[in-house]
C-alpha cells in the first residue's frame, strides 16, 4: 500500500446533494474504504477466531478449521464448563479479583494525596521531589523482584496476596501521582483558596473540592491500574507461589504449558480472561481513552 | 475483602487553622504513605539491584564481589544475551534492537495512516474501536489468539490456511529461529497499532482545518497536506509515542513469556526475559541483577529527557 492509495485526489469538502454527486464521492474514497476494510478484518478475525473456537466441540476444532463453522454450526459450552471446573478457572478468576482490586484501590488513594500535596501544599523541594517521582516511572519491575522477594518472603508475603499488593502499589504510584498531580494543578485557585478561608481543613478541601472535581482523572487512572493488573503476568508468576492462589493469567500460561494443543480448553480459557477487560472498556471507554491522552500527550 | 486501604488520619488532628505545624502534619498524612511505599518498594531495591549485580548474589544475597564479572560475562562470553560473531548479530540484546527498530516504526506508520484515512470516512470511532481493542487485552490472551493464528495445521491455523489456498506448504512461525521474532513483532504491532491510532488522531484532530483547508485552496495535494503539515504537526506526539513504545519494547515479557518461551533454542529471548529466566529457574541471581542494571541504564537517557521535558513544560 502506497501514500497515493492511502490518500486519494483532492477531495473539497462540500456536502453532496445529488445522487450522482454522492456516488462519486464514495468512489473517490473506495481505496480507503478499501484499505480500512481490511485492516478491519486483520484486526477482527483472530479475536472472533478463537471466540467461535471457544464454543467448538474438541472433535470439530481438530477435524475442520473455524471458519468452516459456519458450514455445520455445532456449538457447545461444555469447552466453559470444563476449563471453569476441573482446570481450576473459577478459583483463578476470583483471585484475580483478590489481587486486582486491592491494587487498584491502594494506590488510587495514596497517589491521589501524593498527588494533592505535590500540587497544594507547599514545601521545600517540592518540585525536585516531583521530578523524582517523574523519573521513577521508568524503572522497570524487573529491578526489583530479588530484593523484593528476600522482603517478603521471611515474613510469608509470598504466599498469599500481599507481596503482589505491595509491588503493584509500589510500581503504579509514580505514573498515578504524575497523572494526578497533573490534573489537580488545572483546578481554580480561588475555588481551594475560598474553601481554605472558610476554614476547612486540608483533608477537607481534599475531600471535599479536589477530589469530586476530577473524578474523570482519578476514573482513567482507577481503570488504567485495574486493567494493568488484571492483565499481568509477570508480577504473579514472582511474587504469587502458591498454585492455588495463581490468577487467570498464570493459569492460563500453566494450560498452554501443560496441553498446548488442547484448543478447546486454551480458546474458552483466553476469554474468560479476556471479558473482565472488554466489559470495562466498552462501559467506560471514555474514561480509558481520556486517560491515555492525559498520560502519554501532555 | 478485608483489604486495608489506608486512610488518613482524623483531619481534626491537623489543626488546619494553624499554618506552621499543620503544614507538616498535613505532609505527615498526604505525602507520607507515598513516600514510604516508593522509598521501601521500589528506591530500596532498585539500589539493592545494582549493588548485586556487582555479586555473585548466591541466593539473591551479597556473597561475593565479582565486580564487573556480570556484565563482562553477558556482554562477551554470553551468545544468548549477545552475539557480534555472526552476522547479523543475535541474542537478546540484539532482539531487542529488532524490537525498537521494527515495532516502534511499524506502529507509528500503521497508527499514522489509520488515523488519517478514519478521520476522512462516517464510520470512523467503529474502525478506531475495533483497532484500539486488543490495547484492553492481557498479553496473554493475545500470546493464546496468535498461536492460534500461527498453528502450524492449516486446519487449525488461520495464517497457514490462507497460505495453503495458494499452494504454500504450511510454515513454522514460531518454531523457525529465522521467523521467531518478526512473527512475535508482529503481534506487538497488532496489539499497539490502536494506541497510535488514538494519540495521533487526537493530535490530527488538533491541527485546524483552516490550515489544512488554505494549503487545499493554495492546490496542495492530499500527500503534500499529510507530508508538510500532518507529519511535522504531529512530530512532538510522535516522539513521545516512539518513546513510549520503547519502553514497552525494553519492560516486554508477557508475550514472548507465554508464546515461545524465548525458544527455539534461545531465539525469541528479549532482556526483560533473560532477566526472569536468568534469576529464577536459573537461580543466577547476581547475572540476573546485571540484567535489569542493563535494562535500566537503557532507560535511563529517556529518564533524563521526560524529566527535562517536563521541566520546560511547567516552565511554559
Amino acid at each position: 500500500m502506497t501514500q497515493a492509495e492511502a490518500i486519494p485526489g483532492p477531495a473539497v469538502q462540500h456536502s453532496p446533494t445529488t445522487l450522482a454527486e454522492r456516488i462519486v464521492r464514495f468512489a473517490n474514497r473506495t481505496p480507503i474504504h478499501i484499505v480500512l476494510g481490511l485492516i478491519g478484518v486483520v484486526w477482527l478475525a483472530p479475536t472472533v477466531g478463537l471466540l467461535v473456537t471457544s464454543f467448538r466441540p474438541r472433535s470439530d476444532i481438530q477435524a475442520t478449521g473455524w471458519w468452516e463453522t459456519f458450514a455445520t454450526l455445532r456449538f457447545t459450552s461444555e469447552n466453559y464448563e470444563q476449563v471453569l471446573g476441573s482446570q481450576g478457572l473459577v478459583g483463578a478468576f476470583v483471585n484475580t479479583v483478590i489481587i486486582s482490586v486491592p491494587s487498584t484501590l491502594i494506590p488510587l488513594t495514596v497517589a491521589s494525596m501524593a498527588a494533592f500535596a505535590f500540587s497544594w501544599i507547599k514545601f521545600p523541594l517540592r518540585d525536585s521531589l516531583f521530578l523524582l517521582v517523574v523519573a521513577l516511572m521508568m524503572v522497570p519491575v524487573q529491578v526489583a523482584f530479588i530484593p523484593l522477594l528476600k522482603l517478603f518472603a521471611p515474613v510469608g508475603l509470598t504466599q498469599g496476596f500481599g507481596g503482589v499488593w505491595l509491588a503493584h502499589t509500589a510500581f503504579a504510584l509514580p505514573f498515578g501521582i504524575f497523572l494526578l498531580r497533573n490534573f489537580f494543578i488545572t483546578l481554580p485557585r480561588d475555588l481551594i483558596e475560598a474553601a481554605r478561608i472558610d476554614g476547612a481543613s486540608t483533608f477537607g478541601v481534599f475531600r471535599t473540592i479536589v477530589v469530586p472535581l476530577s473524578v474523570p482523572a482519578i476514573a482513567a487512572y482507577g481503570i488504567f491500574q485495574f486493567l494493568w493488573v488484571w492483565n499481568d503476568l509477570l508480577m504473579a508468576l514472582v511474587f504469587v507461589q502458591t498454585g492455588t492462589d495463581w490468577p487467570l493469567t498464570r493459569q492460563i500460561a500453566n494450560l498452554l504449558s501443560q496441553y498446548g494443543t488442547e484448543w478447546h480448553l486454551l480458546a474458552a480459557g483466553a476469554f474468560i480472561l479476556m471479558i473482565v477487560p472488554l466489559a470495562v472498556f466498552f462501559s467506560l471507554q471514555r474514561f480509558f481513552v481520556q486517560g491515555l491522552l492525559a498520560g502519554s500527550v501532555k | 475483602m478485608g483489604v486495608a486501604v489506608p486512610q488518613p488520619a482524623d483531619p481534626t488532628a491537623e489543626g488546619g487553622d494553624k499554618p506552621g505545624g499543620s503544614v507538616r502534619a498535613s505532609l505527615l498524612v498526604f505525602l507520607g504513605p507515598a513516600v514510604l511505599l516508593l522509598l521501601v518498594f521500589l528506591v530500596y531495591p532498585t539500589l539493592y539491584t545494582i549493588a548485586l549485580a556487582f555479586d555473585r548474589g548466591r541466593r539473591g544475597e551479597f556473597t561475593e564481589f565479582v565486580g564487573l564479572r556480570n556484565f563482562e560475562q553477558l556482554l562477551t562470553q554470553d551468545p544468548n544475551f549477545i552475539n557480534f560473531s555472526t552476522f547479523p548479530p543475535s541474542g537478546a540484546l540484539w532482539n531487542n534492537v529488532l524490537w525498537i527498530v521494527f515495532y516502534t516504526s511499524i506502529v507509528i506508520f500503521l497508527g499514522l495512516i489509520i488515523a488519517v484515512m478514519a478521520t476522512r470516512v462516517r464510520y470512523e470511532s467503529i474502525i478506531k474501536t475495533v483497532v484500539f481493542l486488543p490495547m484492553a487485552i492481557a498479553a496473554t490472551a493475545l500470546a493464546v489468539i496468535w498461536i492460534f493464528v500461527y498453528a502450524p495445521s492449516s486446519k487449525i491455523g488461520l495464517l497457514n490456511a490462507i497460505l495453503g489456498q495458494f499452494g504454500v506448504a504450511p510454515v513454522s512461525w514460531l518454531g523457525d529461529p529465522g521467523l521467531v521474532n518478526a512473527s512475535l513483532i508482529a503481534v506487538g504491532v497488532w496489539g499497539s497499532v490502536g494506541f497510535a491510532t488514538v494519540i495521533l488522531s487526537a493530535a490530527i484532530k488538533s491541527i485546524s482545518s483552516e490550515i489544512i483547508e488554505a494549503a487545499r485552496v493554495d492546490g496542495a495535494s492530499e500527500i503534500h497536506i499529510f507530508r508538510r503539515i500532518i507529519v511535522p504537526m504531529v512530530s512532538l506526539p510522535i516522539s513521545v509515542l516512539a518513546i513510549t513504545l520503547i519502553v514497552n519494547v525494553i519492560k516486554l515479557f508477557d508475550l514472548i513469556f507465554v508464546m515461545t518461551r524465548g525458544g527455539p533454542g534461545t531465539a525469541s529471548r528479549v532482556i526483560g526475559f533473560t532477566m526472569y529466566q536468568e534469576s529464577f529457574p536459573g537461580g543466577q541471581f547476581g547475572k540476573g541483577a546485571a540484567v535489569a542494571v542493563i535494562m535500566l541504564i537503557i532507560l535511563i537517557p529517556i529518564m533524563i529527557f521526560n524529566v527535562r521535558r517536563f521541566r520546560t513544560e511547567s516552565v511554559t
